[in-house]
């Protein structure tokens, strides 16, 4: 691609630069605040410690909330899957009457702001004794992920030629063959796609896990929040270091969904 | 937009990154003309037209209208104010604008009056069969119908040239060649300066004043279809063209009336086309001399099955193709030569038959086997 | 598959949306309409209404949403113009952009606590260069949370538009050239009109997303005043105070609202777009 650098080229540049600048600048002060030692003025800290790390663990069960992170989002994953797999292939092998409604319907969680049904999902889970547990975040997480999925899937199912399924059924395979043997092999490269995606968002899913969530149930994120907004109670250091390893599994997660998608990808189309 | 007599592209250079994809391109072209550039995909013709259309810049050389310099890689006409127009490969019709407002598009940025533009859209609508579309959209359409709106687009703006990049190569069979039909005689009509893009030697010479063929990013022959069928510069234009039977031998004799013999693996055929001579004046000292190899070229349908005066041939017919009045037939010669053939005759496979080859049908050009041209 | 049989494959999901959406929010809808006892009232919604300080959060939190979410698409539409045809360092640009959206707000609101506070790196960056004389207070007010709104709005907007603008044929920007249109004719009557469906649902989304904002209004602004936003009322109504008849009339108020916007942008969308069933090529 040639382009001649002219005034709307450097202005682009310029731009994304304050841009790319800023980001790194958020990132690195909090990289940098929970290894400093008293950090008041200066580019940089004087003295360097790990003592804030010590100290955020001491205050907070690190391998619980590690844990619990870890299993809302494969569960989370898993059963968005089961769901919307069936969905995506009937969307992608089918015409039917009101097939814009249905994918409207099952669209509709995601234009509606998780705040917003978040509060009364939160009072229904309440009345069936699944918040505070495991169990109530996972299945807020749900509902955001699950059409996120569906949405993902279904251009991968479409890709896959219809003759394909005719053809293993022509050479003897029955439809449960068929469907381990042909149908979820080809669709993998969709699966892993939406399941790292949908990875990167279940880690990152701050308010629906903040209303349901329970002191034993609650993810990184939730917990970082409560003590940058409790922030007088706990030096600002120790909150950055949770901060420091959320950041660093959010990151991980990243860079491994980097390597399947593309960042257009990340931030789904609709049509 | 002011007339011009011709457009002249000197030593037109272009390259995309590292890879130079057009060399020293000189081509002139004459008000009226059509001309084809043909060639196999990645040789640089749709290039050449992008940089006559000022939509690729161009890395050297320069282009004259006339006595007007419109790019020298440095000072360039925009594309918008060539005057040029073009018809797209997947026609490039605006799918949110219906077909009058795409053919009224251009004369809209005129600022034209409406009864103006109004009229000429109709004119535009008429000469290519498309009353009454005015209102439909480009995805309603098929793709013979989008291909008119194209033309239609592109003729309402009465350009001083217009470029055609593979217009038909999107089409079904039959509508290529209807198609071609219809191109033709708009041509013939309104005698717009043309320049057309394909890789179908058919439309190339069913269509063009003058083909320009092309590979690698060099002109290989400019000439008349003519020209360019029966008498080809090069092995690569002559094997573009159908020369399907082409042998490597060896020059064996060159007789006093300019005839030469050739040996290939054991068969001696006689060959006296007209290329020879020319061939012989133009390779390097010693290329067509005795002893010198060459390759033969020899069309499928200048074979003949039965006795002849010369070049009489045994072989075994291996693959025949009905091709309605014809047969294509693939035959194994004694030497082990796969000869392709073209008769009206009813011929099986599996047959043994006798067939010849009229001297004045061999062309003979030099090369060696390692120097071969690729096969287009 | 059985036609007939169709339904099956999407009971899982319609189940799904039928526990987890529907019913959750038909509830809502009746405890916004009841009182604690079950007895239907308006009361909730008088309440919010005719109190200055709730019925002020609705006003709060346009006033940062619309212009941010403004500020995001706006600018996100020449940047993804400029990078349609793609760029030498586009992947480093994108991951930067992904970052912040994959990071999510909490981590960017506390990291802009530290770099945009009074001794933060961009404060002295900004003394140190003249630009500004004193500490400019970017945290803990209005300024803060539209920051943090755009710092993450606009990379998505970015990315969803670039999506849908390089999808458009890069012959018909060519053609247009051909047929006479400057840079600005071709961007004004054919990319604008072939992106607008696209601007229209990025405009959405992002809407959706800055109005609901609720840790950065919290970490980042004045949650007892200024930036007392709609998401805050209904949360203190529903977790603190624990009525949640009140904080559900608080939620279905703000997804009226969000709706509403929604459809004047999708009928905005309709205008512009007349042959809305026609995508470009691609």
């Amino acid at each position: 691609m040639e382009r001649k650098l002219n005034i709307s080229g450097i202005l682009f540049f310029v731009a994304i630069l304050i841009y790319l600048v800023n980001i790194c600048g958020i990132l690195g002060t909090v990289v940098f605040n929970s290894i400093s030692k008293g950090w008041y003025s200066g580019i940089f800290p004087q003295h360097f410690t790990l003592e804030w790390y010590r100290y955020m663990a001491n205050e907070h069960d690190l391998p619980q909330l590690l844990l619990a992170t870890f299993t809302v989002t494969i569960v989370v994953v898993f059963v968005s899957l089961l769901i919307a797999f069936p969905t995506a292939y009937g969307l992608a092998r089918y015409d039917f009457r009101l097939k814009g409604a249905l994918l409207s319907a099952l669209l509709l969680p995601m234009i509606v702001p998780p705040m917003a049904y978040g509060i009364p999902l939160a009072t229904v889970l309440y009345r069936f004794h699944l918040a505070t547990r495991l169990s109530g975040v996972i299945v807020a997480n749900l509902v955001p992920i699950v059409p996120f999925m569906i949405l993902i899937l279904t251009p991968f199912i479409e890709q896959i030629g219809v003759n394909l399924e005719a053809a293993a059924r022509i050479l003897g395979a029955s439809k449960v063959q068929t469907f381990f043997r042909v149908l979820v092999p080809l669709s993998l490269p969709g699966i892993l796609t939406a399941g790292i995606l949908a990875v990167v968002r279940t880690i990152s899913m701050f308010e629906l896990t903040f209303l349901v969530a329970g002191p034993k149930s609650q993810t990184i994120v939730v917990a970082l929040y409560s003590d940058a907004y409790a922030a007088g109670a706990r030096p600002p250091q120790a909150i950055d270091a949770l901060a420091v390893v959320y950041f660093l599994i959010a990151m991980i997660c990243l860079i491994v969904a980097l390597k399947f998608t593309s960042p257009t990808q990340m931030v789904f189309k609709v049509k | 937009m002011k007339d011009f007599k011709e457009i002249s592209l000197r030593n037109l250079n272009k390259s995309f990154g590292t890879t130079q994809v057009l060399h020293d391109f000189n081509l002139t072209l004459k008000k009226g003309e059509f001309v084809t550039l043909l060639g196999p995909s990645g040789c640089g013709k749709s290039t050449v037209l992008n940089c006559i259309a000022g939509l690729t810049p161009i890395t050297s050389g320069k282009i004259y209208i006339d006595e007007e310099c419109i790019d020298d890689g440095i000072h360039t006409v925009p594309a918008e104010k060539r005057g040029f127009g073009m018809v797209f490969q997947n026609y490039a019709l605006f799918p949110h604008l219906n077909v009058f407002n795409n053919i009224a598009f251009g004369l809209q940025l005129k600022k034209l009056p409406r009864p103006v533009i109004a009229e000429k859209v109709a004119n535009a609508l008429r000469m290519v069969h498309l009353e009454g579309y005015e209102n439909k959209f480009p995805s309603q359409m098929s793709g013979g119908e989008q291909q008119r709106v194209a033309i239609a687009r592109c003729i309402v703006m009465e350009p001083r040239l217009l470029m055609l990049d593979e217009p038909l190569s999107n089409l079904d069979a039959k509508l290529r060649i209807d198609m071609r039909y219809e191109l033709k005689s708009l041509h013939e009509k309104l005698q717009i300066t043309s320049i057309y893009v394909t890789h179908d030697q058919q439309e190339a010479l069913a269509l063009s004043d003058r083909i320009v063929v092309m590979k690698n990013g060099r002109i290989q022959q400019v000439g008349t279809p003519e020209e360019v069928y029966f008498r080809p510069a090069n092995l690569f234009v002559a094997d573009f063209m159908g020369f399907r039977n082409i042998w490597p031998g060896v020059i064996e004799e060159i007789l006093p009336g300019g005839e030469v013999i050739v040996e290939v693996k054991g068969l001696k055929l006689k060959a006296a086309g007209s290329l020879v001579g020319r061939e012989r004046r133009e390779a390097p000292h010693g290329a067509m001399g005795v002893g010198a190899p060459v390759f033969t070229a020899i069309r499928p349908e200048d074979v003949q099955l039965g006795e002849g005066p010369a070049n009489r041939l045994a072989c075994r017919i291996e693959v025949v193709e009905y091709l309605g009045q014809l047969n294509q037939a693939a035959a194994l010669m004694e030497n082990g030569v796969r000869l392709d053939l073209r008769t009206d005759e009813r011929i099986k496979a599996g047959e043994r038959c006798g067939a010849w080859i009229p001297p004045e049908r061999i062309l003979l050009f030099p090369g060696r086997r390692d120097e071969a041209h690729e096969p287009a | 598959m059985n036609r007939r049989n169709l339904w099956l494959f999407f009971l899982p999901s319609l189940a799904f949306l039928v526990l987890l959406f529907v019913y959750p929010f038909l509830n809502g809808l009746y405890l916004g309409l009841t009182d604690a006892e079950g007895n239907f009232t308006l009361g909730n919604f008088t309440a919010f209404f005719g109190d200055p300080w709730e019925r002020r959060t609705i006003w709060v939190t346009l006033k940062i949403a619309l212009p941010a979410t403004l500020i995001n698409v706006l600018l996100a539409i020449p940047f993804a113009y400029y990078m349609r045809r793609g760029l030498r360092g586009e992947k480093v640009i994108t991951f930067f952009l992904i970052l912040p959206i994959t990071l999510g707000t909490v981590l960017v609101s506390e990291g802009m606590l530290t770099y945009m506070g009074p001794k933060g790196w961009l404060n002295q960056f900004l003394m140190a260069t003249g630009i500004v004389k004193g500490p400019v207070q970017f945290t803990h007010n209005y300024l803060g949370v539209l920051l943090s709104l755009v710092i993450q709005g606009f990379p998505f907007a970015f990315l969803m538009l670039l999506g849908y603008i390089s999808g458009i044929d890069p012959n018909l920007e060519r053609a247009a050239q051909m047929l006479g249109a400057t840079k600005w004719q071709i961007f004004h009557r054919i990319i604008f009109p072939l992106v607008a469906p696209g601007i229209a649902i990025a405009f959405c989304l992002n809407f959706v997303m800055a109005f609901s904002v609720f840790p950065s209004a919290v970490l980042l602004g004045q949650p007892s005043g200024p930036t007392r936003v709609i998401s805050i009322a209904a949360y203190q109504w529903a977790f603190e105070k624990f009525d949640f008849n009140m904080g559900s009339a608080i939620a279905m108020t703000m997804a009226l609202i969000e709706l509403l916007v929604i459809m004047l942008v999708m009928i905005w969308r309709q205008r512009i777009y007349k042959g809305a069933s026609i995508v470009g090529k691609g």
